[in-house]
């Protein structure tokens, strides 16, 4: 968005993947005692994808926050 | 440009392919809660024509290009062609790359200074002021019909998914999905699909990458797949790009090179990503020209890594799932069997777990919304300012056309929704609305091509060119459907597959499309020159940017994108 007043759509993107990579953390952790039936189970793939979900989500909600200066530099482009 | 073609296996399965925990269904829930909180937050920014027709023309270069690829990037084009890479391999990238690309880049750096000088609000509204009131009626009045039934069938088509893979109820799937789609859009207009659209686009992301990373995992790499495949499948290769293009018969798609390069790489593909207003509306709501030149190109950048999270889980389960997947048509009659169109449920179920698989379904769901979303809200402007404005009540002030807008985005959703129940009862509707769509597109490609770069092109030759080359290609629609055998002269081969002629028949009816308009033209009275400034190039007075840096200009980046366009190519022959 280019007008500062307005919430931004990557504050909305951020607000939904840190609720996921809560949730798909969460799920991860229980399935650190009883794994999914998935092939790679081993792998965990669920607990790092959602720390990487909320890490992502974090930041979003962080960077383009209400009142923050919404735009990133390379909407210069 | 759809998947559609390989999506009509409703019902056929009677064992659902996934369940859900309670962690999906909390995922799924919270999408459905964010994209209404959205349309309700955009309702109090949508005051004018200008915000809900054009999102205030405000968008970023970034969100105006994800929303213009997200426009095209559905569940049924990640189901389809997915299920495409299956059936044909990696020859379905061509659909991403050579498909696309040159068009995105092209539309960028060629059209789009005409569409955004021109301050039209639509493609049918660029040729009312190129070539008259003829041409904007043809095309608006075809456009406005196609995209409500191409929404209706996009519902069903969604409806049909959810039932097969999660076993839900149709008319549930139909109804909650359609009315939250009417909820935002109504509210938010363009804006709010172009939000969600952009939602959508990092959901697919989301949800979709750790099948293709897990795949590779699995299988051992690149060379490792390909190794699996081959001892599948013997010799038939399925993980070259161009090099098997050289006879009909030396690939599984049936097709020459000629029909890749110039039939979809030319005509379907620059008519598809140049003026098929679903997605020129996206970039037109950009906040300068240079934004509205970058657009299409972020979005060729992104589109081309779309085949490693659609492509690659295709050939991956071509090389790992135990089961042998189906055609449509031979899994009616073989009980407990998959067709191609289930491979990226399959490979979902194989690999994601409680919680990942709410976000791979959320993913879906969210880019069959979208895809409705995009066509209602196109529909909107197209019959407001097209159609309504232009010949139903000229004078009336901006708030009535608003409102007039978010009525007919109502008005579209149950006409979508009758569409819906008609293709329910009459599946083959939707080849046919398939084939209708594809009768406009090359032959407007043509019409809108000429406009902007010739100017003695005549108010007389535009509309007769649009008017042959569309009557021609439902021409040799009809020609093959009565006599099979006719597939020789339009597709140059009997070995040739739908999705072939589609290819050629965009072609011939491009080609009399512009030779029509040519001797049209050459005939008639051309306008002044007058009355061609800011549309036309040699008219036109395109900005410099000689004093913008090179790395922010948009031609630099477009040369980055089209090398590294050509590396992928290569790398992949």
């Amino acid at each position: 968005m280019t007008k500062d007043s307005h919430l931004s759509i990557w504050f909305f993107v951020g607000i939904l993947l840190s609720f996921y990579g809560l949730i798909i953390t969460g799920a991860g952790i229980y399935g650190l005692f009883a794994p999914p039936a998935v092939v790679l189970a081993s792998l965990h793939a669920d607990l790092l994808w959602g720390l990487i979900l909320l890490a992502l989500g974090v930041f979003y909600c962080y960077h383009f926050a209400p009142g923050k200066v919404a735009r990133s530099k390379l909407d210069d482009l | 440009m759809h998947g559609l073609p390989f999506l009509l296996a409703a019902g056929n399965v009677t064992e659902k392919l996934l369940s859900l925990s309670i962690a999906d269904l909390v995922i799924i829930a919270a999408y459905f809660v964010m994209v209404l909180g959205i349309g309700w937050y955009l309702k109090k920014q949508t005051q004018t024509g200008e915000d809900f027709f054009l999102a205030g023309r405000e968008m970023t270069a970034w969100i105006a290009g994800l929303s213009f690829l997200s426009a095209n990037l559905g569940s049924l084009e990640l189901m389809g062609w997915a299920g495409a890479a299956y059936q044909y391999g990696i020859l379905a990238t061509h659909w991403y790359w050579i498909g696309a690309i040159p068009a995105m880049l092209f539309l960028g750096i060629v059209m789009m200074p005409f569409y955004y000088i021109s301050k039209t609000h639509s493609v049918p509204g660029y040729l009312q002021l190129r070539f008259g009131e003829d041409s904007r009626a043809f095309a608006a009045i075809s456009f406005a019909f196609m995209t409500i039934l191409m929404s209706g069938v996009n519902m069903f088509a969604m409806a049909s998914v959810m039932k097969v893979v999660l076993g839900w109820d149709i008319n549930f799937s139909i109804w909650v999905s359609s009315l939250t789609v009417a909820a935002y859009v109504a509210l938010g207009g363009l804006k709010s699909a172009i939000f969600n659209e952009v939602l959508q686009f990092v959901l697919i992301w989301a949800g979709a990458m750790l099948i293709p990373i897990l795949g590779l995992i699995e299988s051992g790499g690149w060379s490792g797949m390909q190794a699996r495949i081959a001892e599948r499948l013997g010799g038939q290769d399925y993980t070259h790009l161009w090099s098997t293009m050289g006879r009909f018969e030396d690939n599984p798609m049936g097709i020459h090179w000629t029909g890749i390069v110039f039939g979809l790489g030319w005509v379907i593909s620059f008519g598809y990503w140049t003026t098929d207003f679903l997605v020129v509306q996206r970039v037109l709501s950009a906040k300068d020209l240079r934004s509205a030149k970058m657009a299409p190109i972020i979005g060729a950048a992104f589109k081309m890594m779309v085949p490693f999270i659609v492509i690659l889980p295709g050939l991956l389960g071509l090389g790992l799932l135990d089961a042998k997947l189906l055609p449509e048509s031979e899994v009616a009659t073989t009980p407990g069997s998959y067709s191609y169109n289930d491979v990226l449920p399959l490979m979902m179920a194989r690999y994601l777990g409680p919680g990942l698989l709410g976000l791979g379904i959320t993913a879906l769901i969210a880019g069959f919304m979208a895809g409705m979303a995009g066509n209602v809200s196109a529909f909107a402007t197209v019959w407001t300012y097209d159609i309504y404005r232009a010949f139903i009540k000229k004078d009336a002030s901006d708030a009535h056309y608003v409102g007039m807008g978010r009525a007919c985005t109502i008005i579209g959703i149950f006409v979508s929704i009758g569409t819906a129940y008609l293709v329910m009862q009459f599946s083959s509707i939707m080849d046919y609305v398939q084939a209708l769509f594809s009768f406009f597109i090359a032959p407007l490609f043509g019409t809108v091509l000429l406009g902007m770069l010739w100017k003695r092109a005549t108010p007389a030759g535009g509309f007769w060119g649009l008017v042959a080359g569309t009557v021609s290609s439902i021409a040799m629609w009809f020609w093959v459907y009565l006599n099979p055998n006719a597939l020789a002269y339009v597709a140059l081969s009997t070995h040739a597959k739908p999705m072939a002629e589609n290819m050629y028949r965009g072609l011939w009816s491009w080609l009399i499309c512009v030779g029509v308009t040519v001797v049209v033209s050459l005939v008639t009275q051309p306008k002044p020159d007058k009355e061609l400034v800011g549309l036309v190039f040699g008219c036109t007075e395109i900005p410099s940017e000689q004093h913008v840096a090179l790395w922010k200009r948009p031609i630099f980046w477009a040369g980055v994108v089209a090398a590294v366009f050509v590396g992928l190519n290569l790398i992949f022959w």
